[in-house]
């Protein structure tokens, strides 16, 4: 009995001496510095993402002759919109009015003051409609009529949901170039 | 239409972090010209910290929370606005101001927002009514639906407030943050409450 003691007694020592002798400050300190370096380019992403350039995953047949049904990667830079000067053409991203957890391409078609003429339902007869827009707004637009949720159906669109402006495409390979002004 | 290329660049990038680099970079120019090896390695080093702490700082106010300066009278039993001559940011309550990754409002928040009639600005309201809801307009008998989406924010103080009143529901993509703590002036460090409208909104 008192030997199985002494043995526990014994390991215990060792195991207490050998925990003592684990370099514990420097593991320490090499963890500290991975994660800070994990810390700061979760940082840089996210910067340069919200305030430079990021990409986007755009897919739907709202787009359809610019951007393809199956999806593409687009380019987006977001100094264009922070800076106010989104013109007539650009292809923007915006958080859908109707539901804010979806992001939304379409074609600005009207700016703040512009006259904008539709047609109310190009399937079914030619009638247009003409609006203007309220200062602040745009209007917004796909590039495939038929088949596009967009200002027709919302009306004007806030300046404040544009996230960015989608300027070039990145994948699929056969597909790379810019987004034009015009399809 | 910007005026001045400061300006410009403000726009850019958001803020006064911006303005605070440039300066900073060109201060190291002007120094780095006749410097020793160990001056100019000791400026690379403080360069490198600080634009680290600016992108953390970046992140920090984007995804966590921030401060804001509350000017103006709409919101005015909650927020004050003193006459005194402080520096324009010390003029009205300071406030915390909480970012979330999913809508997690309810009825009577107070939230900040990006203004539909100009991008660059961000008022601060309460929110009176979500999507779905029925809601009696003030001031008249009409009872209206809140469209998918949507929220209705208005003013505590109705007679100086521009709100849905006058652009009528804002879409939940312009919505910021909360705002949960008045931090200055420190008399008047408090929570604030979420005071929701019963008598004329209906929840569905």
């Amino acid at each position: 009995m008192s030997a199985a003691r002494g043995r526990i007694a014994a390991f215990l020592t060792d195991a207490a001496s050998r925990f003592s002798h684990i370099p514990w400050r420097s593991i320490g300190s090499d963890a500290l510095d991975r994660a800070s370096l994990v810390v700061k380019a979760a940082c840089f992403v996210h910067v340069v993402n919200t305030y430079i350039v990021g990409i986007a995953f755009v897919r739907g047949p709202s787009m359809l002759p610019t951007i393809n049904l199956t999806g593409d990667v687009v380019a987006v830079e977001r100094i264009t919109p922070r800076r106010g000067t989104v013109e007539v053409g650009d292809v923007v991203i915006l958080i859908s009015p109707e539901n804010p957890r979806k992001t939304v391409a379409k074609r600005v078609v009207g700016l703040q003051g512009d006259a904008v003429t539709f047609l109310v339902d190009p399937i079914h007869g030619n009638a247009t409609r003409t609006v203007a827009v309220p200062m602040g707004h745009v209007w917004v637009q796909g590039d495939n009529i038929y088949s596009s949720r967009d200002s027709r159906q919302f009306g004007p669109v806030p300046y404040g949901l544009i996230q960015g402006r989608a300027f070039c495409k990145v994948w699929p390979p056969e597909a790379v170039g810019f987004i034009g002004e015009k399809y | 239409m910007s005026s001045s290329i400061s300006d410009i660049l403000s726009c850019c990038f958001g803020s006064f972090y911006f303005v605070c680099l440039v300066f900073f970079l060109m201060a190291w120019f002007f120094f780095c010209r006749n410097l020793d090896m160990e001056a100019a390695n000791f400026l690379w080093f403080s360069l490198k910290k600080s634009i680290t702490g600016i992108m953390f700082g970046l992140t920090i106010s984007d995804k966590f929370f921030t401060v804001y300066s509350v000017t103006g009278s709409s919101m005015h039993p909650t927020f004050t606005t003193s006459n005194g001559s402080f520096p324009a940011f010390l003029k009205g309550d300071i406030v915390l101001v909480e970012r979330f990754w999913d809508d997690k409002l309810s009825h009577g928040d107070v939230i900040t927002f990006k203004s539909p009639t100009d991008h660059k600005k961000e008022f601060v309201k309460r929110l009176i009514a979500l999507p779905g809801d029925w809601m009696q307009c003030p001031n008249s008998h009409d009872i209206v639906k809140i469209p998918e989406g949507h929220c209705w924010v208005e003013g505590d103080n109705r007679s100086s407030s521009l709100d849905s009143r006058h652009f009528g529901p804002i879409p939940l993509g312009l919505v910021r943050g909360r705002v949960t703590h008045i931090i200055w002036p420190l008399k008047r460090i408090s929570k604030v409450e979420r005071k929701a409208v019963m008598n004329r909104v209906y929840r569905t």
